[in-house]
């Protein structure tokens, strides 16, 4: 199973999310950003970092890139796609999910080992954990505050579309506790901490993260 | 030549943590009765030529669909005299 990781000028997790997709059992497949061709992939990674240095918003020129032309009209169609942090936040400017990462409430930019519960465990890249487990991964951001209007935060939760959670901590304004979410049909989802960091005991403060990219080639497999 | 301001700023309900810095500044520098300071991107855009209807709904477009992100801000559009 072949699962595409995006680099964008600023990238800075990109090695370490295609390490993870091969610790995971799966095929990396480095994509570029000015290509669109998405190189016969079954599902895409948007890493983490700061893609065209975070000018204007983050994320806000990623989403005209040219593989971003495509991953937007593949992913409506069903395209599994994991958007972390930096992929997240593209994800929102991109439409593909709801609502929008905001400057932190405190200002600063925060890095720590953070505990989460995951919420929504049928969506592509959340089958391989259980209702209500807790892990902890890394999280770093200076914008990872998610907002977005009352009415779609009911929805969100209404609908159950909430991924994971922040526990212990909010450890950046976001509202009502959210660190990921997804769309309707479990194919997009976008998380603010870093799963691919948390894949290996020697580097990350868990393997707890090694379950997104599991839970993916399950499903693609079993597809 | 003609000059286009487009101003955007978060929308009133989301919290702008750099405005409310900086109004934390305005106290610690001995400025007082400030009671609100929202921060915003002002962007100065110079035609070719007249603004035209035509140049002015691609300006719109570009305000909405990337100097601005209208799930989180609002932009207001004006040919400077």
């Amino acid at each position: 199973m072949k699962i595409g990781v995006v680099t964008f000028p600023g990238s800075l997790d990109d090695r370490d999310a295609q390490r993870a997709v091969r610790l995971a059992g799966g095929e990396p497949v480095a994509l570029w950003h000015g290509d669109d061709d998405l190189k016969g992939v079954d599902a895409v990674v948007l890493p983490g970092g700061f893609s065209y240095g975070d000018y204007l918003r983050c994320g806000a020129i990623a989403k005209f890139a040219p593989v971003m032309t495509t991953i937007i009209a593949r992913a409506q169609q069903g395209l599994p796609v994991l958007g972390i942090c930096n992929g997240f936040q593209i994800l929102c400017e991109s439409h593909l999910l709801p609502g929008a990462l905001t400057r932190n409430d405190h200002l600063h930019f925060v890095c720590r080992d953070q505990r989460l519960r995951m919420e929504r465990v049928d969506t592509v890249w959340t089958n391989a954990y259980a209702e209500g487990e807790e892990i902890v991964i890394p999280l770093k951001n200076g914008e990872g505050g998610y907002v977005a209007d009352d009415a779609t935060l009911d929805r969100l939760e209404g609908d159950g579309l909430v991924v994971a959670r922040y526990l212990e901590v909010n450890p950046n304004g976001s509202l009502r506790d959210i660190a990921g979410i997804s769309n309707p049909s479990g194919t997009i989802v976008g998380l603010m901490p870093h799963p691919e960091h948390a894949v290996e005991s020697l580097t990350g403060p868990s393997t707890d993260g090694l379950g997104f990219f599991v839970s993916a080639l399950n499903r693609l497999v079993n597809a | 030549m003609a000059r286009v301001i487009v101003d955007v700023m978060l929308k009133p309900e989301i919290l702008d943590p750099q405005g409310r810095a900086v109004m934390g500044a305005f106290a610690r520098l001995g400025v007082h009765g400030v009671v609100d300071v929202r921060q915003g991107k002002r962007f100065e855009i110079t035609l070719e030529g007249e603004p035209t209807d035509e140049a002015l709904a691609d300006l719109h477009r570009m305000a909405e669909e990337l100097l601005s992100n209208p799930v989180i801000e609002s932009y207001t559009l004006r040919v400077e005299a």
